[in-house]
């Protein structure tokens, strides 16, 4: 279990970027985290990933408390930040170096197969095409078998197609060994159809506007009525948050569950 | 006038555009590139050999002396006999020998000082104003100190080729340690790389391919300032060859020592690329891409 308790935060400038953001993400629940722009998302991600220290709050995995980079917290970036000097199977073995030599090969080759790259291992990442390298920067942090997997809009710069067939990789990825997966995401559609619950930022300071659960089974029926339903209730969601007037009060994340 | 004009506009502009696409119809693409491509780098003999041979041709026929420019068949044969009897080698050697010593210093201490000024604001500071303010000096100044300081043998040659190469490798490597990405250091981060690890495995690779062209253009200028160094008082090098073929009136032998000086120059470069480019055959370069 991954928890977030109070979580605030203040950069350096006075930009009020979080205010006390409360989550508890259960092991193995995918979490979508969507809300317009600036309104702290990726400033969360970091927070959570140890490479940003908060103002004032505090993150668990499992009640160990994260201040640094963790080895139970893996993030994937928003760009794929390859090294270029390392081929593909290199890349994703970079954070397993220490690992005994026969281990590291088997997992690399393991998490490659995965993400559907294995006649790609020995390539160098300017040979890929964005979604590939996409692939390799999440299977890079999956291979060191995180607790805790993060990934910062892993997939807004690609087609639609191209996303659909990464949804799929990332769900027989997650089936395999079944982290915690917070995705932050710009797409609402990717955000019903991946996650368990939807988490809707507000921004200006950033903080939890409303928690939508997503009931279903996976793999999701996107011509549901309740697909379609679940979207537009964080479309309207959505809207609401930004509408900043009103001071609206974070309703708990019980009285919005949605079944289908 | 003006209305009857516009209206004509996109009739003129269209037989301009057949013209353009014509050539790529009717001849193949790939012909087009392959005329385009195998031939320009052989353009650039013609200027240098036409006039070789021209002025060959003009002091053969006696409308020129040649005297105080002498024939190429006059410097290679010059050329030809030093390397016969043996006595150009042993310039060259000597020559190489600076120029490799003071190239070792000078790179080394190019590249810590560049990299403890790349990597720590604070070294930046407190060093780099002076590093800058001493490379302002035309190298060539030092000599008379040199001289003083060091003596009129090796030593105060290569030290001065030590300058010389020092400061492009400095510059070299502390903007390539400023640039790397700091994206790339954040992947080292998030692995928990020791700082010794994120030396080693993030910024090394990351500032090598400007570390090689700094090393490239700090030995260019090394043999820049071999000659300098040797020109102030040398009994053996390619620049002992030059002044010496000054004082005894032969300009054959200057040319010579020129064209010796032109080929190690060109060798010692081709070696350093070569011993270097299988390090950076991960960089996405556009030969890669033709
Ligand atoms: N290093 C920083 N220094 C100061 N302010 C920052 C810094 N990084 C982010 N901010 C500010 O914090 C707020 C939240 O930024 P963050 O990057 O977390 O937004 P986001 O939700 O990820 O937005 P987007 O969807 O556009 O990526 C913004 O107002 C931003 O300007
Ligand atoms: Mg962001």
């Amino acid at each position: 279990m991954f928890v977030v308790q109070g979580l605030s935060k203040t950069y350096a400038d006075g930009t009020h970027a979080l205010q006390s953001i409360n989550l508890a993400v259960e092991a193995g629940e995918i979490l979508a985290v969507v809300g317009g722009s600036g309104c702290g998302k990726t400033t969360l991600l970091r927070l959570v990933a140890g490479l940003d220290t908060a103002t004032s709050g505090a993150i668990t995995v499992d009640g160990e408390p994260i201040l640094g980079p963790h080895p139970a917290v893996g993030i994937a970036f928003q760009e794929p930040r390859l090294l270029p000097w390392l081929c593909v199977a290199d890349n994703v073995g970079f954070g397993v170096m220490d690992l005994p030599r026969g281990e590291r090969e088997a997992r690399v080759a393991e998490a490659i197969e995965r993400v559907g790259l294995a006649e790609h291992a020995q390539r160098w990442p300017r040979e890929l095409s964005g979604g590939q390298q996409q692939r390799v920067s999440i299977a890079r942090a999956l291979v060191a078998r995180p607790k805790v997997l993060l990934l910062d809009e892993p997939f807004s710069a690609l087609d639609a197609f191209t996303r659909a067939s990464l949804h799929e990789h990332l769900l027989t990825l997650w089936a395999a060994s079944r982290p915690t997966v917070v995705i932050v995401t710009h797409d609402v559609e990717e955000a019903v159809s991946l996650a368990d619950r939807v988490v809707v930022m507000r921004p200006r300071p950033g903080r939890v506007f409303e928690t939508i659960s997503v009931r279903a089974g996976r793999p999701r029926d996107k011509l549901a009525p309740g697909f379609d339903k679940a979207k537009r209730r964080v479309l309207n969601a959505l809207d609401r948050s930004l509408k900043t007037a009103e001071d609206h009060q974070t309703p708990s994340a019980g009285g919005a569950e949605l079944w289908w | 006038m003006d209305a009857s004009t516009l209206p004509s506009q996109p009739s003129t502009s269209l037989p301009t555009d057949a013209t353009n696409a014509a050539p790529s119809l009717t001849t193949p693409r790939s012909a087009v590139r392959a005329r385009r491509t195998a031939r320009p780098w052989l353009l650039g003999f013609v200027l240098p050999v036409g006039l070789a041979l021209g002025w060959e041709l003009a002091v053969r026929l006696g409308l020129a002396q040649g005297r105080l420019m002498p024939p190429p068949s006059k410097i290679l044969e010059a050329f030809w006999s030093l390397a016969r009897t043996g006595e150009l080698w042993v310039h060259v050697g000597a020559t190489l020998g600076r120029v490799l010593a003071g190239f070792a210093f000078g790179a080394l201490f190019g590249t810590l000082l560049g990299a403890f000024a790349g990597a720590s604001e604070r070294f930046r500071w407190i060093f780099d104003p002076t590093l800058q303010a001493l490379r302002a000096v035309p190298s060539i100044a030092w000599v008379p100190l040199f001289l003083l300081w060091f003596g009129i043998f090796e030593t105060s040659k290569i030290i001065l080729i030590a300058v010389g190469v020092f400061f492009p490798v400095y510059l070299g490597v502390a903007g390539a340690i400023a640039g790397i990405d700091r994206k790339l250091l954040e992947v080292g981060r998030v692995f928990r790389l020791s700082p010794f690890a994120t030396v080693r495995r993030v910024m090394l690779p990351a500032v090598l391919p400007e570390w090689i062209i700094a090393i490239r253009s700090g030995l260019g200028l090394g043999f820049m300032f071999v000659v300098a160094a040797e020109l102030m008082g040398a009994s053996e090098g390619l620049g002992y060859l030059l002044l010496d073929g000054q004082q005894m009136g032969r300009p054959d032998q200057i040319l010579a020592a020129i064209i010796a000086f032109a080929l190690l120059g060109k060798v010692c470069d081709g070696i350093v690329v070569a011993a270097t480019a299988p390090l950076t055959a991960w960089q996405d370069l556009r030969r890669g891409r033709l």
